[in-house]
């Protein structure tokens, strides 16, 4: 399988990432090796293989349904761009 | 007489107990030669003010007695591990100025026992990269140079700023994490040794994360008990992280002088790759001679899916960063771009913030998720991944203990020399590491000898689920039959 341009505009603003015009060939190109590199994977007989879904043989952990952590507001908040009484802003999404 | 910065972190350990030197004597000694060594870039953050704060504590420890397992012994961070009030970037732009207010697991662990922090290491952005030349941050020059060149040669990636500090004694050791072979690849390319640990034996809170199934911490030093020290302070239980697994931690240290007497070492024939330099291969053999020679018996093995680990963790491992980095938006932290909108933020953001291999990836993942796709790549990889574990469990369940691979298909290359419009050719790094991450066993890189250009070659080996300690006994087997790697001299101080 192969992305086209089209598709490549696509991906891209499925992933928030502004791509310039200039910059979707080259990013075409650059998809479509690694496409082209996993299309081997097509060859291999995966019939009643389990997908894997846990690395090492565990059941998850889990622990009790408690608080265990808490009041950080100021710590939460602090590496954001812009904030107000603790809140994130952002631009504004409702008109 | 040896430097201070120049003694394995046994030996400075040692030293510090036996009050030959000061802990305050020993980060003096690190701080002197890193602030010499910044033409290879390898750190992107000095503390050395913390460094001589947290040795002076050590000092007053050592004075009462009161000593803890990694007392004053000076490491350098990679900048994918969270610390407090320290900046942590990722090796990124997104991420620059980033202020953690709180400390990883791993860093935490070793602070607890009493290492002292002098700096964050560089590496490739977000750990993805073979070379350490997606760094934002600039591209680390390894210590080592071809004979007769002084071409600048990648330490490898992601993990180069670790292994080149460590390489070029600028740190005792180094914490590095390994998501397709970081922490062996760099290992291997700059004669150091390094171990990524089963899945689970390390949390991964407060990591940066890239690929979750597959991320796993592990240290990097100069010599195998080194690394066992190292990994035995790094690794624990963490409720915080629920695929950490509850299980005490051996004395990883004990196990390195058990010898490989006894032990089966396979010799997977699908290693054998088309293409492989000669030198890999005779390094190879001779690797294998000389496990014979200290007692293990060598056994030729399959392991029939190999060749689809490498495409089908390029498969996973975006798929899972492409989840991973959405929380790069512009708003909790990190780079703002504006835009028209809310979208157009998020797009200029992640835009103007996320280098090109970056990008790719985020890419690659998104497509290989969406609708209509995710049956045919993402669900087929990870069957694959099924495949590939299950070749491991059927050599182990017939006797082999560990298994003997060369670490990289090649030795380091120069800067530039991969920058080919095929992000594929500098994927190919990865083919013998790549695996062991797939199946989330322990694999370790230990020196082996040099090629014939004059730069390290490295030899890895693949254990069973958490039992690292057999890693560390065979590769000190290698270790003492190869000779410890003699590392280059200053050249850049």
């Amino acid at each position: 399988m192969s992305v086209d341009a089209q598709t490549v505009r696509r991906i891209a603003h499925l992933a928030r990432i502004a791509v310039s015009e200039a910059d979707v060939a080259p990013l075409q190109g650059e998809l479509n090796a690694i496409l082209a590199f996993v299309e081997q994977l097509g060859a291999v007989d995966v019939a009643n293989v389990e997908p894997m879904t846990s690395v090492t043989p565990m059941a998850m952990k889990k622990r009790a349904d408690v608080i265990t952590d808490g009041d950080r507001a100021q710590e939460v908040v602090a590496n954001a761009p812009e904030t107000e009484d603790h809140y994130f802003i952002v631009p504004k999404v409702v008109e | 007489m040896t430097e201070l910065n120049e003694l394995t972190l046994a030996e400075a350990r040692d030293g510090l107990r036996a009050k030959d030197f000061s802990a305050r004597e020993l980060a003096q000694a690190h701080i002197a030669a890193l602030e010499k060594a910044r033409a290879l870039n390898a750190y992107l953050l000095e503390t050395p003010d913390r460094a001589l704060a947290m040795a002076e504590v050590s000092d007053a420890k050592i004075a009462k007695g009161e000593g803890r397992p990694l007392e004053g012994l000076p490491l350098g961070i990679k900048d994918l591990f969270c610390t407090h009030g320290v900046v942590t970037t990722a090796g990124s732009k997104i991420l620059e100025g980033f202020e953690p207010h709180y400390e990883s697991a791993v860093t935490h662990n070793l602070w607890r026992d009493g290492a002292v922090m002098l700096g964050k290491l560089n590496l490739d952005e977000f750990a993805m990269g073979s070379s350490n030349e997606t760094s934002a941050y600039g591209n680390v020059i390894s210590p080592w140079r071809r004979n007769g060149s002084d071409a600048p040669i990648v330490p490898g990636g992601s993990s180069g700023g670790s292994a080149a500090a460590v390489a070029a004694h600028l740190c005792l050791g180094a914490t590095a994490t390994d998501t397709g072979g970081s922490i062996r690849q760099p290992a291997a390319f700059t004669g150091t040794v390094g171990i990524k640990p089963t899945y689970g034996r390390c949390s991964r809170w407060g990591t940066v994360a890239f690929a979750s199934s597959l991320d796993q911490a592990g240290p990097i030093a100069r010599t195998v008990r080194d690394c066992a020290i190292l990994l035995g302070s790094m690794a624990g239980p963490d409720a915080r992280d629920t695929t950490c697994v509850d299980l005490p931690v051996p004395d990883f240290e004990a196990a390195v002088s058990r010898g490989v007497k006894g032990l089966t070492i396979g010799i997977p024939k699908e290693y054998r790759v088309d293409g492989m330099p000669a030198e890999i291969q005779r390094l190879w053999d001779q690797g294998a001679e000389w496990l014979r020679a200290a007692g293990a018996e060598i056994r030729e093995i399959s392991l029939p899916n190999t060749r689809y680990a490498l495409p089908a963790y390029y498969i996973v491992a975006p798929a899972e960063a492409s989840s991973n980095l959405a929380r790069y938006d512009g708003v909790r932290y990190g780079l703002r771009v504006p835009g028209k909108d809310i979208v157009g933020m998020y797009e200029n953001t992640r835009a103007a913030g996320f280098g090109r291999e970056v990008k790719r990836r985020i890419m690659i993942g998104t497509y290989v998720l969406s609708a209509g796709y995710y049956d045919a790549y993402y669900v087929r990889a990870q069957k694959i991944r099924t495949l590939i574990k299950r070749d491991f469990e059927a050599v182990y369940a017939a006797g082999v203990d560990a298994i003997l691979t060369p670490a990289t298909p090649s030795s380091a290359f120069a800067i530039g020399e991969k920058a080919s419009a095929d992000p594929v050719e500098m994927y190919l790094n990865d083919v013998f590491t790549v695996t062991v991450n797939m199946a989330g066993l322990p694999g370790i890189a230990v020196p082996a000898g040099l090629d014939a250009q004059g730069l390290p070659l490295g030899l890895q080996l693949i254990g069973r689920p958490f039992d690292e300690e057999t890693l560390f006994a065979t590769a000190q087997a290698i270790e003492d039959a190869a000779g410890r790697m003699s590392l280059p001299r200053a050249w850049w101080a």
